[in-house]
């Protein structure tokens, strides 16, 4: 069975927009990066699908890109929550509210 | 053997090092500063292995290619950090700050070379081989104006931004061995940034300057507002680079190249407007604006501007927006040509409500440095004039605004630091009364700043607008810079308000007892210098600064 290009993009941008409404919607920090992790990976699908299309390889040169800077931003982004739960005891977006003035 | 004989001889590529050598020596500063900070008591054997790796490097490259200007300042290089090393053994924060400085300042040095050969005067074997092309490295990275421009802007920020933390670091205790280090990491990105010429090396840069940033704006381990900062950038930046990612990925797939150039070239050959094409524009808009703060996409500004350890604010502020900036520029004016039609009018409505949102919204602010987020969000506006008018003097006029802007923004905040080391709390606007009275210099220099913020003739604000208002108006923007002209009289009402505040207001009661401002070298020294470039600029020097950018506001095509 040949699965038509077109239908990996709409299941990438399906994914996609899973990942920013989840970002927009969800309040506990853990799932709201996830979400943004779910974007960067539809991204990833998106570059191999075109990537496949246009016949060369730069789409998945920058898809690999994407990977490391992904676990890159893991690292940060999880010592950054773990941090704030240890001053806050809370991974809650909405308790993080002290600067306002 | 006889399998080994037809194996042909391993072609060596021709990498133009040059090309990206103001990166290398940042980012090689920063690795060193790591690892001396890293060896801890063992620091001096440490780089003294660095020493004997580099000369022998050096030795190597003199013996086998009889060059010797190179393999000269790598040993030199060397042996300076050897001697700093030694000198400086039992400090070691401070021999991180001094290597840190000299990184910047090398690497002003080595784009000042750069300039030389962009712009014929510096007539050299090697010139031609590195400028004036868009195919370096493989077609990753392009040396023209704008990016030595932009380059030289962030390096400036980094070295005024050194001495400023030096002090204020000790003092909240968060003077740790990372600090340098990820500055130099954030000022390689954000110089890559500028010169990238590919999206894969537009979304390689924009990570490795953000994550250093995120980083430093969460510097202060124990402290909430730092850590919330922190956070709020994280998440918000990590969105909108998802974004900005989205959008490349859809570039790419439209024009099947994710090079800057090579895009442009097939979006101009495309028949009808694709809605595809349509829709990667408006992402990157979108990823790009978060970055530079345009309204609607400025919501972490403040809050991250607010919590940031004071002298990362003023980096961030200046250094980011230059080299943002400069990609967005990049992108548009080399990708997004053919679509000019599309995204001129977006731009021209972003532009407008940045101006307007950024000075209304500060004017009910209490928080100095919040505020000053807001003027912040205000000014990425008037640079977006420069952007709109997409003609040379636009590209010119943001040029100059970003320089200026810098220095505004690194001396406002320095003086905002130098008065949170007495305070050891954020400064409300009522905290400043009767600054003037006590300490009349700190006072008058935040005074001069933002007379300069908000664009009063004879200081380098008006410069910088003038720039971009005439460049709107060439372009025929002329609604466009009556808004801007607008949005700078509200402005001008909150940054006369600090100054009213501190000098024409008493102290209030029950503070007159605090200690007087003792500030530090460093500090002194980050501010002066800031002052005095704001001067140079304001009054002597403008046509200098004009002149330059003129020449830089070229890109490579």
């Amino acid at each position: 069975m040949i699965v038509p290009a077109g239908h990996y993009l709409v299941l990438a941008a399906a994914l996609f927009t899973v990942g920013v409404v989840g970002v927009l919607v969800r309040r506990n920090l853990i799932v709201m990066f996830m979400c943004i992790e779910l974007m960067l990976n539809s991204v990833n699908l998106t570059l191999v699908t075109f990537s496949r299309v246009n016949g060369n390889l730069d789409g998945q040169v920058l898809s690999f890109f994407v990977m490391v800077v992904a676990a890159a931003e893991v690292t940060v982004g999880l010592a950054l929550i773990v941090n704030l739960f240890r001053l806050k005891a809370s991974a809650d977006a909405d308790d993080v509210d002290a600067l306002r003035s | 053997m006889t399998l080994l004989a037809q194996i042909p001889p391993l072609q060596i590529p021709d990498i133009a090092w040059s090309a990206i050598s103001p990166e290398l020596v940042l980012f090689g500063v920063g690795i060193l500063a790591l690892l001396l900070d890293t060896a801890g008591p063992q620091r001096l054997q440490a780089s003294f292995l660095v020493f004997g790796f580099a000369a022998a490097g050096a030795g190597y490259i003199a013996l086998s290619t009889e060059q010797s200007v190179l393999p000269g300042l790598v040993g030199l290089a060397a042996l300076g950090q050897f001697a700093l090393t030694a000198i400086w053994r039992d400090r070691p924060r401070l021999l991180s700050a001094l290597l840190a400085a000299l990184g910047f300042a090398g690497a002003i040095g080595v784009t000042t070379w750069q300039w030389g050969a962009y712009s014929g005067r510096l007539v050299g074997a090697d010139a031609a081989t590195f400028v004036g092309t868009d195919s370096l490295l493989g077609g990753m990275v392009a040396v023209d104006g704008v990016a030595l421009f932009t380059r030289v802007t962030v390096c400036l920020a980094g070295l005024v931004t050194v001495p400023l933390s030096f002090a204020y670091a000790e003092e909240r205790r968060i003077h740790r061995g990372e600090y340098y280090p990820l500055l130099l990491f954030a000022a390689t990105g954000m110089t890559l940034l500028a010169s990238s010429a590919d999206f894969i090396m537009v979304f390689i840069a924009i990570e490795v300057l953000s994550l250093s940033l995120y980083i430093l704006a969460g510097f202060a381990k124990r402290d909430l507002n730092s850590q919330e900062a922190a956070l709020k950038y994280f998440l918000l930046g990590a969105f909108s680079s998802a974004l900005l990612l989205y959008g490349i990925a859809l570039v790419y797939g439209v024009t099947g190249s994710t090079n800057i150039a090579e895009a442009g070239r097939a979006f101009s050959s495309l028949d009808a407007p694709q809605g595809m094409a349509v829709a990667a524009m408006a992402l990157l808009i979108v990823g790009f604006g978060f970055k530079t703060a345009i309204v609607p996409f400025h919501m972490w500004t403040p809050d991250v501007y607010q919590g940031a350890p004071t002298p990362i604010t003023g980096f961030m502020a200046a250094a980011t927006k230059a080299a943002a900036f400069a990609a967005f520029l990049r992108v548009f004016v080399g990708a997004f040509a053919p679509l000019q039609w599309s995204w001129t009018p977006v731009l021209w409505v972003l532009a407008a409500l940045t101006m307007l949102a950024g000075a209304i919204l500060a004017v009910v602010q209490n928080d100095v440095k919040r505020m000053l987020g807001y003027s912040a969000v205000a000014h990425a506006g008037y640079v977006l004039i420069g952007f709109v008018a997409v003609n040379r003097a636009g590209v010119s006029g943001v040029l100059v605004y970003l320089l200026i802007y810098t220095f505004m923004s690194l001396g406002s905040f320095g003086v905002l630091a130098l008065l949170e080391r007495r305070n050891h709390k954020a400064m409300a606007i009522d905290d400043l009364r009767g600054l003037g009275r006590r300490d009349p210099v700190p006072a008058g220099m935040l005074a001069l700043f933002l007379l300069s913020l908000a664009g009063i003739p004879g200081t380098a604000g008006f410069v910088a607008k003038f720039a971009v208002f005439r460049a709107g108006i060439e372009a025929g923007h002329a609604a466009l810079v009556v808004i801007a002209v607008v949005s700078s009289v509200i402005a001008a009402f909150f940054y006369i308000r600090v100054i009213v505040a501190m000098f024409m207001e008493d102290v209030p009661e029950g503070v007159a007892a605090e200690a007087p401002l003792a500030p530090s070298t460093g500090m002194s020294a980050g501010i002066a210098f800031s002052a005095a470039v704001m001067v140079a600029f304001g009054t002597v020097l403008p046509f200098l600064l004009v002149d330059l950018a003129d020449q830089a506001a070229t890109f490579v095509s």
